[in-house]
């Protein structure tokens, strides 16, 4: 594990996995978005807007992903200061902020016509909008300090208690009454049938290949900026 | 790596992990306290459990009972059942499309002194199960179906 | 002609689906975007750099 720490041993690999995800992200949107805005069946109760799922569902699952991946890459960076899992953290943000608003905004779109409201105040909703008001914070955070490692550790530790938030969202459906379903992901399987399983889980495949494809571009940039500052400082150093 | 850098480390795990379980404790401590307010809506067996004082806004949710739907003009009456207690609503305004009988809703308003429920918002609730209308047919027509029941999961 | 009105207009909730849709587009199209885009600033900044700390230790 504290391999990897290394900087440019991570970015080897890095590099080697990105053609990788990219070819399965562009696979599965090809292959995902036909199945999931034509060939799959309207739903018996829904109709055509079940189509929303396919990404209402996939955005839901990546801001929750990206946003364990950042509380691992803090609590890393917290107990053994591997720089490369804050790195992965930081460069990770602004993507779980992104997916968080995807859910968010679809989400609305299906509730006005399925519900009948854009919004309510119920637990599964209240607790993603707070995901992502977390994940804003936490951009703020990074940059908020003149010492940029006073910033790190306080993003860092807010990640960390922002992390209880995620068994809340996944259990809000069952702990409290919602107006929000409950998840579809079960022991048994998912609770839909085959023709709209496979456009989703094809859909959840290409948001997490993309997602790996867009952070190592991002990691790449947070490590040349790192360069960059130490380059400034013994230039600035030498005259 | 010397033993003192080490114990620093582990320290510090120490210190992550204490913090995370007490906070967790204390989210989950302030979350039960709070059940009340978190929870969207109450059944009709909750409901009448409660003795709710009169013009409190709460919201009823629950089945509308198959048969129970009478329109008069603009106002719709429908029966709220959770199977054991039933509850009468009455409501003037827009229906959400998936308003129908056999379906989930949650309604918003007050208790009437004749334990009518008026509503000043009905919303659909649905639950988790997707599929095409030529499943839901099936299922029905063989006598799997069953409301709110979980279809047989195909996973590919 | 017909089949392509009656599938866009996705049973009456054509506006729902395609706004769906065109947000998860336009999230994920512009992340790609901004993030290639900084990458390749980066790389210019840290050329930029290399070059400066050349000409210093030519001086």
């Amino acid at each position: 594990m504290h391999k990897y720490a290394n900087p440019t041993q991570f970015i080897r690999i890095a590099n080697a996995v990105l053609p990788w995800s990219t070819a399965i992200a562009v696979a599965a949107f090809v292959i995902g978005l036909p199945l999931a805005l034509v060939f799959s069946p309207p739903d018996y109760q829904q109709g055509e807007t079940v189509r929303i799922m396919y990404v209402h569902v996939p955005a839901a699952w990546m801001s929750l992903m990206v946003y364990m991946v950042i509380a691992g890459s803090s609590a890393a960076f917290l107990i053994w200061r591997h720089t490369v899992a804050h790195l992965i953290a930081r460069a990770s943000a602004p993507l779980g902020a992104m997916f968080a608003a995807v859910c968010l905004i679809s989400g609305m779109l299906w509730g006005q016509p399925m519900w009948g409201t854009f919004w309510v105040w119920d637990a599964r909703l209240t607790s993603v909008l707070i995901l992502f008001f977390i994940y804003i914070g936490y951009i703020a955070l990074l940059d908020a300090f003149d010492d940029p490692e006073r910033g790190d550790r306080a993003a860092a530790i807010l990640a960390l208690v922002g992390s209880v938030n995620v068994p809340i969202i996944h259990f809000s459906v069952e702990w409290w009454s919602t107006l929000h379903q409950g998840t579809i992901i079960t022991m048994d399987g998912l609770t839909l049938s085959g023709d709209m399983a496979r456009p989703l889980l094809i859909m959840v495949a290409g948001f997490t290949a993309f997602y790996v494809s867009v952070v190592i571009i991002r990691l790449r940039a947070e490590l040349l900026a790192a360069k960059i500052r130490n380059a400034r400082q013994s230039l600035a150093a030498a005259e | 790596m010397t033993a003192k850098t080490m114990s620093r480390k582990n320290r510090r795990m120490i210190l992550v992990v204490l913090g995370l379980a007490l906070l967790g404790s204390g989210a989950a401590l302030v979350l039960t306290a709070m059940n009340d307010a978190i929870v969207f809506f109450f059944s009709p067996s909750e409901i009448k459990e409660r003795n709710l004082a009169a013009d409190q806004r709460v919201r009823l949710g629950g089945l509308v009972e198959d048969g129970s739907v009478t329109k008069a003009g603009g106002t719709v009456s429908f029966i709220v059942t959770d199977t054991v207690e039933k509850i009468s609503v009455s409501y003037t305004g827009v229906l959400p499309d998936l308003f129908r009988e056999g379906q989930g809703i949650v309604a918003e308003g007050r208790l009437g002194p004749d334990g009518v429920f008026q509503a000043s918002e009905v919303l659909a609730k649905h639950d988790e199960n997707y599929m095409p209308r030529e499943v839901a047919d099936a299922l029905k027509k063989n006598g799997h179906w069953q409301p709110g029941m979980e279809p047989v999961a195909d996973t590919p | 002609m017909d089949q392509l009105v009656t599938y866009f207009a996705m049973g009456g909730y054509a506006v729902f689906v395609w706004s769906s849709y065109a947000a998860a587009a336009i999230g994920l199209v512009g992340a790609l975007v901004l993030s290639w885009q900084g990458w390749k600033a980066r790389e210019r900044e840290f050329e930029d750099l290399r070059a400066a700390r050349r000409g210093q230790e030519t001086q």
